[in-house]
């Protein structure tokens, strides 16, 4: 198990400083450049962005300013033969994600065989009564997923995270590429890395291979897609806009839609129009006010019973959070194995379930060590990051673990590779994650190559998040 | 296309076309304020651009000098003006925001581009030496964002909600300028020759950017009917009323013809703007030249309500 103090993992240099064959063609090409005309290039990158207008929005900021997550212009570059791997053990373990998906709203054998605690579902609101007994169109629970993935060695790609809800990032991932394809042309013309800009043609087409029974019933020319948006004001509201227009789709919000005749309907100039498959950015608690939260304006009033007649498919399924819920996340190694009869070929991060007597009671004794999450949260609230909390604060959770162990989950500080950014004093090595995506459709699964890297801008910092400063970079999976 | 949609591009077009009209207005306002003789008539002439602009009550409530620069930063970038030119910008981006997906990266990137641009320009107070250049990236916009509407767009839908939007908007703000100043134009005040009235009226075709346009065609004498019947019937002028109702009925016609027939907003264009193809500067002057420009705002507000509600901007 590595630890903070374990050797880092340079994704481009050797130990001996010479530099690895994934970076070796870049390598040569950046130690030709002119380094001030690099630097003007950097400069370039932002003005790109704002125009084109690719900003976040970030909650609680009064004058509601649209920021840029920074872009470093190294690429990130992985080799054919380590993305083989990981897609095999992505394809694995989203297969695994479905199956579970569908045991869980139906015969639950998973909880009959004794692999998964009754516990892991009971009180966890993730999990939808509302779903029970019912299965998509397609079969498909999960059409977007997202898989955090950590490096640690040469070897060694873990699972931190799954993304099965509604997995944000995508469009970063193709605007990055952009970026870099008109920055520096002939880097693409010198190297031959994998394309990504496809992407939503073929979530376009995967979604339209859910359609619901409805449309097979009317026997369409093909089936109407809407991306549904919580609106401008959404953090992520680029990405819905950018993804309906490469999909050709209509980008609805909940005020645009109404339910017809046992359909989903939007309000377009002609008059209202069924939609078959929603592509929603909205959470499930917002999507429908008659069946969740009753204050929601986000969603469309009626929709979980037009969905579950079968007059519309609804993208992720909702119920889909009860499998990246942080408390199941510690069974998917049991959860990989029950379903695909396989080892898990990518791991889990080692994982401490708080609930467990022993495992509770070596987390008390290395709590200095250990980062220790709540199951239920998201998003870092009522966290703890053991090696850089004081004294008083590590004293403070004790307290709260100790009350209800059963909220929490622990893991070990991980030593997380590093990558080279762009800096005025040349490259320097900065920790990274790195968030394929997949398409999941009756056809099969699909995954991008490349993806999403986030990394830690700051010197040492292992927080790639970009609300508190981490920034994104293209990803390059080269040809074979 | 969304009903949402539409109402979006047509107010992004609305309000880029008033932005550049008030652009203008402050343009001859300061034009004049220059050649102006005494500081009273100065203050006259800004209140005079502050009372077309429809903002005269507001600034009153606030204020009580009428200096060159307090009116114009007024206009442009006062925060406690809701109808700024930097609001303008601010909407009809938000509206390009709304409507991304229906309009083309062009389109949305000149937009987008203006309102960054202003909004830098427009951070701090504007002095009489830099009014130009803002007045000029204001206009800037204006005509980049119709260019990519030209260069870039499908002749659909949506560029016909766009172009509805513009004529409009453009309608009204020449009828607002010249209802303003329309008793210049009245006989009893028309001394023929005069030099007070030369500028009088060479202004008010300056506001509508027809003082060129005019001197060319009438070989540079000026005559208020020629030019009453220049802003209102001159059908290749492409600011004259005329010629913004005739644009208004042909993207109308592209949205009866691309949706399979027409709605009561077709109806009522025919019935409330065709009569500009009948009369004549004699007729209006006749009826009255206030009372004409009052009823024709009125009717172009109606129309562009009528087209809100059978295209269903709005549930």
């Amino acid at each position: 198990m590595s630890t903070t103090n374990a050797p880092k993992f340079d994704e481009m240099l050797n130990e001996d400083g010479t530099v690895r064959s994934a970076y070796a063609d870049f390598r040569n090409w950046y130690d030709a450049q002119d380094k001030s005309w690099l630097k003007r290039q950097d400069g370039e990158a932002e003005r790109f962005f704002r125009r084109i207008g690719i900003t976040f929005n970030v909650y609680g900021e009064s004058d509601a300013e649209e920021r840029l997550i920074p872009f470093d212009m190294i690429p990130r570059i992985i080799t054919a033969k380590e993305w083989r791997k990981l897609t095999k053990g992505i394809e694995q373990r989203v297969r695994a994600i479905n199956a579970f998906l569908q045991d869980l709203y139906h015969r639950q054998e998973i909880i009959r065989s004794g692999r998964l605690p009754i516990s892991a579902l009971r009180n966890n609101e993730a999990f939808l009564s509302q779903m029970i007994g019912f299965t998509p169109p397609g079969g498909v629970y999960t059409h977007i997923v997202g898989i955090d993935l950590v490096r640690t060695g040469p070897d060694e790609f873990m699972v931190l995270e799954d993304n099965a809800r509604t997995p944000s990032g995508v469009s970063y991932m193709l605007e990055n590429r952009e970026t870099m394809m008109a920055m520096f042309p002939d880097l693409f013309t010198q190297i031959p890395v994998r394309p990504v800009s496809d992407y939503p043609r073929r979530l376009a087409r995967s979604l339209r291979a859910c359609a619901p029974a409805a449309y097979n019933a009317a026997g369409g020319k093909r089936p109407v897609v809407a991306v549904l948006t919580p609106g401008i004001y959404n953090s992520a509201y680029f990405e819905h806009a950018f993804l309906a227009d490469q999909m050709g789709a209509e980008l609805v919000e909940g005020s645009d839609l109404r339910i017809m005749n046992g359909r989903v309907a939007m309000r377009t100039t002609t008059g209202y129009k069924a939609i078959d498959v929603i592509y929603r950015r909205v959470d499930d608690d917002y999507l429908d006010p008659l069946t969740f939260n009753a204050d929601s304006v986000l969603g469309v009033a009626g929709i979980m019973d037009v969905y579950r007649s079968g007059g519309v498919t609804i993208a992720n399924a909702p119920g889909t959070g009860i499998a990246d819920d942080k408390a199941i996340y510690s069974y998917m190694p049991e959860i990989v194995e029950f379903y695909t009869g396989e080892k898990p070929i990518l791991n889990n991060v080692p994982t401490w379930r708080c609930s467990e007597e022993d495992s509770l009671a070596y987390v008390l004794d290395n709590l200095k060590d250990l980062v220790v999450k709540e199951v239920h949260g998201s998003g870092g609230y009522g966290m703890l990051i053991g090696p850089t909390s004081s004294k008083k604060e590590l004293a403070a959770f004790e307290q709260k673990l100790r009350a209800k162990p059963e909220n929490y989950i622990a893991q070990p500080t991980l030593s997380l590779s590093t990558v080279p950014i762009f800096t005025r004093e040349g490259l320097a090595p900065r920790h990274v994650d790195l968030r394929p995506f997949v398409l999941v459709s009756p056809d099969g699964i699909d995954i991008t190559p490349g993806g999403l890297t986030r990394v830690a801008l700051k010197k040492g910092s292992l927080v790639v998040n970009s609300s508190q400063g981490g920034g994104t970079k293209d990803s390059w999976v080269l040809e074979d | 296309m969304l009903g949402r949609a539409a109402n979006g591009v047509y107010w992004m077009a609305r309000y880029l076309e008033r932005a550049e009209n008030t652009a203008r207005l402050i343009d001859v306002g300061f034009h004049l304020a220059l050649t102006g003789s005494s500081k009273d008539s100065q203050h006259d002439e800004w209140r005079s651009v502050l009372t077309t602009a429809g903002l005269i009550e507001d600034y009153e409530a606030l204020y009580s000098d009428f200096s060159g620069p307090q009116v114009f930063n007024y206009i442009l970038r006062d925060p406690e003006n809701p109808g700024s030119v930097l609001k303008m910008l601010e909407y009809a981006r938000t509206n390009a925001r709304v409507v991304r997906t229906s309009i083309t990266n062009a389109v949305w990137e000149a937009t987008n581009e203006g309102w960054m641009t202003l909004k830098d320009m427009l951070a701090r107070p504007v002095r009489e030496t830099n009014l130009g250049e803002v007045l000029t990236a204001i206009r800037r916009t204006g005509t980049l964002v119709r260019g990519a509407l030209e260069g870039t767009m499908l002749r659909n839908e949506v560029y016909n909600f766009a172009r509805i939007g513009t004529f409009i908007e453009r309608a009204d703000n020449t009828a607002r300028i010249l209802d303003v100043k329309y008793y210049v134009l009245l006989p009893s005040n028309a001394w023929v020759g005069s030099n007070l009235d030369n500028q009088q009226w060479d202004t008010l075709l300056r506001s509508v950017a027809g003082n060129r346009a005019f001197s060319w065609l009438n070989a540079g004498s000026m005559d208020p009917r020629e030019i009453a019947r220049f802003l209102i019937l001159d059908g290749q002028f492409p600011r004259s009323l005329v010629f913004c109702a005739e644009k208004i009925r042909s993207n109308l016609a592209g949205l009866a013809k691309e949706y399979g027939g027409e709605t009561s907003a077709h109806e009522l264009l025919r019935d409330k703007l065709s009569r500009l193809h009948q009369i004549d500067v004699e007729e209006i002057f006749d009826q009255g030249l206030h009372e004409f420009l009052q009823d024709f705002i009125t009717r172009t507000n109606e129309v562009g309500a009528v087209i809100a509600a059978d295209y269903r901007f709005t549930e």
